[in-house]
């Protein structure tokens, strides 16, 4: 019988038995511990593997690692590595130019990869907005003081990221 | 000196507008503090914290956000009929004001003590419908255009459930002054000889239509931000904003002193050993609020036809029903005169 009359929904249209429940419900979220992060003051857990602002590393005895293989720049998606090389007086090969577009980087992490020194590598560091546009167009300074800045954290990061490579 | 604010018509003028200030200031100050209530509850249902970075937790808020407002530049769009896009957030802003004049908050403490306060009260809460419309129709653009012709048709639907419901109560009372309402509702048992005993299914038909009336989920059609980006708000920044903004949230609070004053005896004690007093209207007043943002919080928007078929053909038709039936049970005294106060004596 379709045409029946559905009494049990009319009486919970009637006393708004779904409002009443969804109050309860409400009032359960209402008490719980909430969820958010205090940001600044608090912080997610970062995996290793966390792809942030890039820097290039140094050997312990000082020598930079890059080699200018040109890899990075070979495989990078968004082109946004530049690298110019040149002897060195001593004869080893170094660049003389490493820039990184930060504004066209989609940081995949590829340059890492195919990095064979790991010589550019991407830090945890996720806060390194600028107020002008300008100030993205990384150098070669500028990603090896990152690397002074961040090698503790970085050599952790990879030993710790090894056995899975 | 007395005689001064009785007689002289300065005096008379100046006692008026202090007594003015004395109704709006705090309830300004008051409506900020409800402003972050109303963010908090909602961020907390949601499992968020909501603000909680100016002042201790979050209290002053509403403060940065209200300099934030008056500080920022006044964009009038250039299509826009720029007089009638000015005034609609003042009469907005306005007719929620002046709503407050005839509402008691304490035996004997009302601005206006006018016999015919209800009529004055829907008259005025229907005046704030043209804020809207002229907000949508001057901005000269199609959402907010949509937005107040939705709000428009929302608030008349409602509006004439709302004047049966409060009938209701005029019936019981017999008269439409807010003071004599409450004081019909006063008596030996405290909070049971208030009227949500004998009007109890209007309690919540009221509270429904106070929420469709101002706007507020589940019938925030009028800006529905997923459909209309903001509804009338759209072309609107800074103080004119605000404004709007103050106007719906006084319009709410206006909606819980009217379910506190109409079905929950006002400034009336629930128990008869405690004195009456304006603070149990303050409470009661926050209660409703309380469930009005919770209400925001918990329930998905209606669809427009959904909301049409609500108000015409279910709470019309109840409402009128109910209306007759007290008119029948106030004239034949039924249970002691329950819905017939004015036989109770005193």
């Amino acid at each position: 019988m379709s045409t029946q009359f559905d009494y049990g929904r009319a009486a919970k249209y009637w006393l708004l038995a779904d409002f009443f429940k969804g109050f309860g419900v409400g009032m359960k979220y209402f008490f719980k511990p909430k969820t958010t992060l205090n940001y600044p003051h608090e912080r997610s857990p970062l995996s290793p593997r966390f792809r942030g602002e890039h820097a290039l590393r140094r050997y312990p005895n000082g020598e930079e690692r890059c080699i200018a293989c040109k890899l990075c720049e070979a495989v990078c998606p968004a082109n946004c590595i530049v690298i110019d090389a040149e002897p060195r007086e001593d004869g080893s090969r170094r660049t003389t130019r490493y820039d990184i577009d930060m504004t066209k980087c989609i940081y995949c992490g590829l340059c890492q990869e195919a990095c064979p020194v790991d010589a550019i590598v991407e830090t945890p560091n996720l806060e390194f907005s600028t107020e002008t546009r300008e100030e993205l167009f990384y150098d070669k300074q500028k990603l090896l003081d990152n690397g002074a800045r961040w090698e503790g954290v970085m050599a952790r990061n990879l030993e710790l990221d090894a056995p899975y490579r | 000196m007395a005689e001064f604010f009785t007689e002289n018509w300065l005096g008379i003028i100046l006692l008026t507008l202090g007594q003015c200030l004395l109704i709006v200031v705090p309830l300004l100050v008051a409506l900020a503090f409800l402003l972050y209530a109303d963010r908090k509850i909602w961020a907390a249902v949601q499992l968020r914290r909501g603000p909680n970075v100016v002042g201790p937790f979050g209290l002053f808020q509403s403060f940065a956000d209200f300099l934030k407002y008056i500080v920022k530049e006044v964009v009038i769009p250039a299509g826009a009929d720029k007089a009638v896009f000015l005034i609609a957030p003042l009469i907005s802003f306005v007719v929620a004001i002046i709503a407050w004049a005839v509402i008691p908050f304490n035996n004997t403490w009302v601005l206006a003590d006018v016999n015919v306060a209800i009529l004055y009260v829907l008259a005025i809460s229907s005046l704030g419908v043209y804020g809207i419309i002229m907000g949508g129709w001057a901005s000269n653009s199609k959402y907010p255009f949509l937005g107040s012709l939705r709000s428009a048709a929302q608030m008349i639907s409602y509006e004439v459930s709302l004047g049966l419901i409060i009938i209701g109560v005029i019936i019981s009372t017999g008269s439409m002054n807010f003071g004599d309402i409450v004081r019909a509702q006063d008596g030996a048992w405290g909070l049971f000889n208030w009227y949500w005993i004998p009007h109890f299914p209007m309690v919540f038909l009221f509270t429904i239509s106070a929420l469709a009336e101002t706007n507020r989920p589940p019938f925030d059609l009028p800006e529905a931000e997923s459909e209309l980006v903001a509804g009338y708000q759209v072309e609107y920044s800074s103080t004119p904003f605000l404004l709007f903004m103050i106007a719906e949230y006084m319009a709410m609070v206006l909606m819980c002193t009217l379910t506190a004053i109409l079905f929950f005896g006002g400034w009336l004690s629930p128990v008869p050993f405690l004195p009456d007093g304006v603070l149990w209207l303050v409470l009661k007043i926050l209660l409703f609020f309380f469930i009005y943002s919770m209400v925001k919080a918990i329930t998905p928007r209606y669809r427009y036809d959904q909301l049409m078929r609500l108000g015409w053909k279910v709470f019309l038709p109840f409402s009128l029903f109910w209306v007759v039936l007290v008119a029948f049970l106030a004239k034949y005294e039924v249970l002691g005169g329950l819905w017939a106060r004015w036989t109770w004596g005193a």
